[in-house]
Formats: C-alpha cells, sequence, structure tokens
C-alpha cells in the first residue's frame, strides 16, 4: 500500500495556492477573535472550563456503569440501543436497520463519527443514495470530497467554486456566487428531500446518563428537519459522549457553540427522548478505539473532547495548511492527538505538525492538555512509529557534536566560513528544508565566545 | 462475548481510579434581563419586541402575512387560519408560512426558549414553517442555562428543544445567510 503523504507535503500542496492559503488563514483567525470577544463575556468562563473538564473526568472514569445507565434508562424510554465495536460493526447495525424497515430514501445531518466511520461510502456501495443536509457537507458531497474542518466543512473552497458546484449539482445560473443565492438553491433542493425520507441519521452531541436522552445542536436546523418527518431516527454516538446528569447541559452548551464560532448557543438544541408514536428511534454505541485510548493514560484526556474546532481555528499550523494536510477524519491539533491511537503508522507526522506553542490548550473548553500530549506523541513515534532515517541520523549526528565542546567549535567554525563563501544554490537545495520559504540568518563576524574573549580579558 | 460485553470489559480494564462529578454550579445573573434577551436574539438574527398588548401580535401579522394562506397558532391568544388538529401528519405542514407558539421559558444570555413537544402539537412545527413567531410572558425570563435546566424536566417530554433564533448558516465563505432549511425570521415577542 502506498503511505499516506506526510503533514508537511500535503500542506505544500495547499500552499501553492497562497490567495486562498492566505484567505483560510485570516478567516479562521477571525472565527477566534469572535470567540475570544464571546468567551470574556462570561465572568466564570474559567470555572466552567474548569467544571466541564472536571465532569469529562468523571464520565471516564465511571465510564462503563454511566453506559449501563444511559443503556437502561434510554431502552426505558422506547430507544433501541445498539452497541458496535468498530466502524464495520457501526455500519452493519446502520444496514440492517434500513433493510428491516424497507429504507430506501435517507437522508442525514452532520455526523464526525459517521465520517471517522466511512458510513457515506459504505451505504452508496449497496445502492444507497444518502444525502448529507448540512449546507457545508452537501457541498463537499457533490464535490467528493471529506469535510476539511469539523464545524466548517466547506471552509476550504471560495463562492466562486461551489457556484460552480452548485451550478453543475443544482441547475444554478453559471457563474452565480452569491452566498444567499446558492444558500436558497441547496434550500429548495434540500427541502424536497427532508419530504420524501424514510429515514434520518443524525450523530450526538451529548448523551444524558440519568434520562437516557440525547441532544443535538445545528444552527440550520436541518436535524430536526430530518428527524421529525422521517419514521426512522438513527443516532450514532461514541460512547465518549457521555454525560452524567441533563443539568451538566448547562455548563457545555455554554461553552460549546461559543467556542465554536463565538455564538451564544447554536439556533437548535434538540432533546431527543422517545419516538414519534409509531415511529422509530435507534441508537448505535460505538467504540472503535475509544476503548484504547482510555486505557492510555498520558492521553486518555483527549476523549473530553466535545468537537468545538476552537484548537483548529487558533491552531498557526492548521490555518496554513488546511483539514486536508492532516489526512485523517479530525484534523487538527486535537485531531493530531486522536488519530495516532487509532493508526500510528498512518499518522505518525500528525504529532509534529505544531509549534508546541500551546495555544489549543489555551482556547480548549474541556481542558485538554492538548500541546503536552502532541510532545508524548512525539516521543512515542520517535520509539515505535515507522523509521526516520534522515532525521535519526541528523538528531545522532547533532547530539554527537553538542556534546563535545571542541568539535562544536570546530564545526561552527567551517560552517561559518563555508556559508559565507558558498554559491547560494549550495546552500538553498533540497536538502535545506529550513531554507526553503527563509532566508538563513547572515552570519556573524565571531562568535559570543570570541567576542566575550576579546572585551571582558581582564575578568579572567 | 457480545459487543456489549466487550465494550464494558475493555472499559473496565482501562479506566482510571473513579473521579468524583463536582456539584453543580449555580452562578448568578443580574442583568436586565429583557434588554439583555433583546440583545442575544439579534445577535442570533431573530428579533425580540416588547409588547404591552396582543394586539400588537395581530398588528404584526396584519402587517406582514396578510394573504398567508397558512397560518398555524398554537396559542389561544392569537388566531392563525389553519387548524392543526387537521393535520394527521407532519407533511402536511409543508407550506406553512407562520408558526406561532408559546415559549416556556427564555434565557437572556443566549435567547434560546424551551418549548417541549406539548407546546408544538408536531416536533416539525417550529422547523418546517417559514417564519417563526413566539410568545413569551417577561416573568419566564431566566438569565442563563443553569436556572433554566433547575427549572425544567427535559425527560419529561419525549422531545424538547431550546430554539435561540431563525435557521442560519454560514458554510459558503463564511457569509452569514438566514434562512437555511427552517424558519426565514424569528420574532418574539415579549409580553407583560
Amino acid at each position: 500500500m502506498k503511505p499516506a503523504p506526510t503533514h508537511a507535503a500535503a500542506a505544500e500542496e495547499f500552499l501553492k495556492d497562497s490567495e486562498r492559503s492566505h484567505w483560510h488563514d485570516e478567516t479562521l483567525w477571525h472565527v477566534r477573535s469572535k470567540r475570544d470577544v464571546s468567551a470574556q463575556r462570561i465572568p466564570e468562563w474559567e470555572q466552567l472550563r474548569t467544571l466541564a473538564s472536571q465532569i469529562k473526568d468523571h464520565v471516564l472514569s465511571n465510564l462503563d456503569n454511566l453506559l449501563l445507565q444511559f443503556e437502561k434508562n434510554a431502552q426505558a424510554n422506547g430507544i433501541e440501543v445498539l452497541w458496535a465495536k468498530d466502524a464495520q460493526e457501526h455500519n452493519d447495525h446502520v444496514l440492517r436497520i434500513l433493510e428491516e424497515n424497507q429504507v430506501r430514501q435517507l437522508v442525514k445531518s452532520k455526523s464526525i463519527l459517521t465520517e471517522e466511520c466511512g458510513l457515506n461510502h459504505f451505504l452508496e456501495d449497496k445502492g444507497y443514495d444518502v444525502v448529507d443536509t448540512d449546507l457545508g457537507e452537501r457541498i463537499i458531497q457533490f464535490n467528493k470530497q471529506v469535510p476539511s474542518h469539523i464545524v466548517m466543512p466547506a471552509i476550504h473552497l471560495k463562492k466562486k467554486e461551489i457556484g460552480d458546484i452548485f451550478h453543475k449539482h443544482l441547475g444554478t445560473e453559471a457563474g452565480a456566487d452569491d452566498p444567499k443565492y446558492l444558500t436558497e438553491a441547496a434550500r429548495q433542493h434540500l427541502r424536497q428531500k427532508f419530504i420524501q425520507a424514510h429515514a434520518a441519521i443524525t450523530g450526538v452531541n451529548f448523551g444524558i446518563a440519568e434520562t437516557g436522552g440525547f441532544v443535538v445542536c445545528t444552527n440550520e436546523g436541518n436535524a430536526d428537519m430530518g428527524t421529525h418527518l422521517a419514521d426512522i431516527h438513527i443516532a450514532c454516538m461514541g460512547i465518549e459522549k457521555l454525560i452524567p446528569r441533563a443539568a451538566d447541559l448547562g455548563v457545555y452548551l455554554r461553552l460549546l457553540a461559543r467556542s465554536a464560532t463565538g455564538q451564544s448557543i447554536t439556533n437548535y438544541t434538540s432533546h431527543f427522548h422517545r419516538p414519534r408514536k409509531g415511529k422509530k428511534m435507534y441508537l448505535i454505541l460505538v467504540d472503535n478505539g475509544r476503548t484504547k485510548q482510555l486505557g492510555r493514560e498520558d492521553f486518555r484526556n483527549s476523549l473530553k473532547c466535545i468537537r468545538c474546532g476552537a484548537c483548529m481555528n487558533t491552531c498557526p499550523i492548521y490555518r496554513r495548511s488546511s483539514g486536508f494536510s492532516y489526512n485523517s477524519t479530525v484534523p487538527g491539533p486535537i485531531g493530531s492527538i486522536l488519530s495516532p491511537g487509532m493508526d500510528l503508522n498512518k499518522h505518525s507526522t500528525l504529532p509534529f505538525a505544531s509549534t508546541l506553542c500551546g495555544s489549543c490548550s489555551d482556547v480548549c473548553p474541556v481542558k485538554i492538555n492538548i500541546h503536552e500530549q502532541l510532545y508524548k506523541w512525539r516521543q512515542v513515534i520517535t520509539k515505535e512509529g515507522p523509521p526516520q532515517t534522515s532525521k535519526r541520523w541528523a538528531m545522532r549526528f547533532g547530539g554527537q557534536v553538542m556534546s563535545k565542546p571542541r568539535l562544536f567549535d570546530l564545526m561552527g567554525k567551517m560552517a561559518r566560513k563555508s556559508l559565507s563563501i558558498s554559491p547560494r544554490g549550495f546552500v538553498y537545495n533540497s536538502f535545506n528544508a529550513w531554507g526553503k520559504h527563509r532566508e538563513l540568518p547572515e552570519v556573524p563576524k565571531e562568535t559570543f565566545k570570541d567576542w566575550y574573549r576579546t572585551n571582558r580579558n581582564d575578568d579572567k | 462475548m457480545t459487543s456489549k460485553e466487550s465494550i464494558l470489559a475493555a472499559i473496565q480494564a482501562n479506566k482510571p481510579a473513579l473521579l468524583p462529578l463536582p456539584e453543580q454550579p449555580e452562578f448568578p445573573y443580574d442583568s436586565n434581563l429583557t434588554e439583555q434577551y433583546r440583545q442575544s436574539l439579534s445577535l442570533n438574527g431573530g428579533e425580540a419586541r416588547e409588547a404591552k398588548s396582543l394586539k400588537e401580535v395581530t398588528n404584526h401579522l396584519q402587517e406582514h402575512f396578510r394573504n398567508s394562506q397558512m397560518i398555524v397558532s398554537l396559542s389561544e391568544k392569537v388566531a392563525g387560519n389553519f387548524d392543526v388538529n387537521m393535520a394527521d401528519d407532519p407533511h402536511e405542514l409543508e407550506h406553512a408560512e407562520v408558526a406561532i407558539l408559546e415559549g416556556e421559558w427564555g434565557v437572556a444570555e443566549n435567547a434560546a426558549i424551551w418549548l417541549p413537544e406539548e407546546k408544538l402539537h408536531h416536533r416539525a412545527l417550529p422547523f418546517i414553517a417559514q417564519h417563526l413567531i413566539v410568545l413569551l410572558k417577561k416573568d419566564r425570563l431566566l438569565g442563563n442555562m443553569h436556572e433554566v435546566y433547575a427549572r425544567i424536566n427535559v425527560e419529561g417530554s419525549g422531545y424538547g428543544v431550546f430554539i435561540a433564533g431563525p435557521s442560519k448558516t454560514a458554510d459558503i465563505e463564511q457569509s452569514l445567510v438566514i434562512g437555511a432549511h427552517g424558519p426565514r425570521s424569528m420574532t418574539v415577542f415579549l409580553l407583560d
């Protein structure tokens, strides 16, 4: 199998279009700024973050009991609960439900879990037409892409491109790129899909153990349009999405949308506890690597994530390299600590796609120590991951030089001399990754050590 | 071993020692609730109006929806022109122009209004209608989410929703567009 491209190689691809990458960077920074304004309006913001983190600490330390409590209450509410060890079992459950209920038309609202499980491809292979109803997801579905951001799935596309996509798939006027006009076209198109759908698939933002219900948050209202018209509701939930009490929602809902986009709350926050009379509601609880991550003490906290995307918007690497460069369902800093746990070989370059500046940890509403975990993954990957021969030799060479002061001085002298006389092409070439977009600093005439010797001789 | 058993066994083997569940916090909220509600809803793309009497609501309907064929009112205080009991199936609401609902609680901090399904007749109603009007008594305004969760019983209803504005999206170049799938406007009348 062809190895996945490294993050750096994929990022280089994105950076070729400098106008787009600049726009991407600035747009996400703007979202981050809105988050700041919104967070600063809440005097108890830091207390809420601590509480949100502590509640999840409890959940992770009591997950088995809470899941059992959740299942029991959900069943009492008339929800059919299914368990899935992995993506395959999750997809098989969905297929069986669709077959049993003879569903042909289905709509889906945003669910990162179903992306993780590759549900759309799986169902399409079986002949189903899966209609994603979140506007951003519908755009990328037409364009045969995956989301590049967990909250803003089509943030990598410009309106001109979306106009072209809609012209091709929805028959909008050629060249039309007004967001209002394009959204209206999608509205008309998707309304028909909602009216016709027999089943609606949604994700889950929060499962409530004490009540056996779950909460779904959207701004568009697409999850509700789908579920309230269809006969079958299938909700797909990662086992870590549990909270103990309904009242805990007060903490998380104040944090989630503010962290994501700077809104005070999503315009729709729907609480599902029982199916409509005569209709069916299914809930699939998915592990798919989560229990393994629970066992990794250093990385366990990553399971607290509520998928707000704040760490992506603030990350200087994400903003300048786009979601696709991560080649992982969840990109950005949080994806870089979750994905190596799923497949260390495939995702071995992600923990290095960071400056370790710590901004991700600072904005995280559940206080995940993201940058520390990135650093820890680097250590794991260096020991257990795929061999990085050039890096290993460079480190070994650097270690040798730096542990011997005389050798260090000599090498320094040689480098200064050779850099000042070498032709440019000799220094800036494919071996010098650092110099690709940067100029090396000017070579100093003397070292600090030389300067000290000359100027502070009398102290000796 | 079933998948359920193996997942639970893996959790038992991997989970850390039990950590305590923190107490529910109380964060007092001391703004002018009506004014704060108005501002919050405006930020979410909706409009709140203080109304001295129901006359203002009917005037609003006259002004904006005089020719509407399908106004579905679930409030006894304001007349619509379509009896929701006539719709056995939510699909029959496809052409609803306006839905008029009575909110149970409103949250000043974020403009969210709690609507349990008993207040909706059909769960789909506040989503499928082209425009949404909500009536809320001012004494039903609370400060923040903690206060509202302390008063509602979410599992008491098979479904309940906080609605905090009209349907909206910014998925095309982050440009805000109101009216993604659901209502193209949300007007809340705050009544004495």
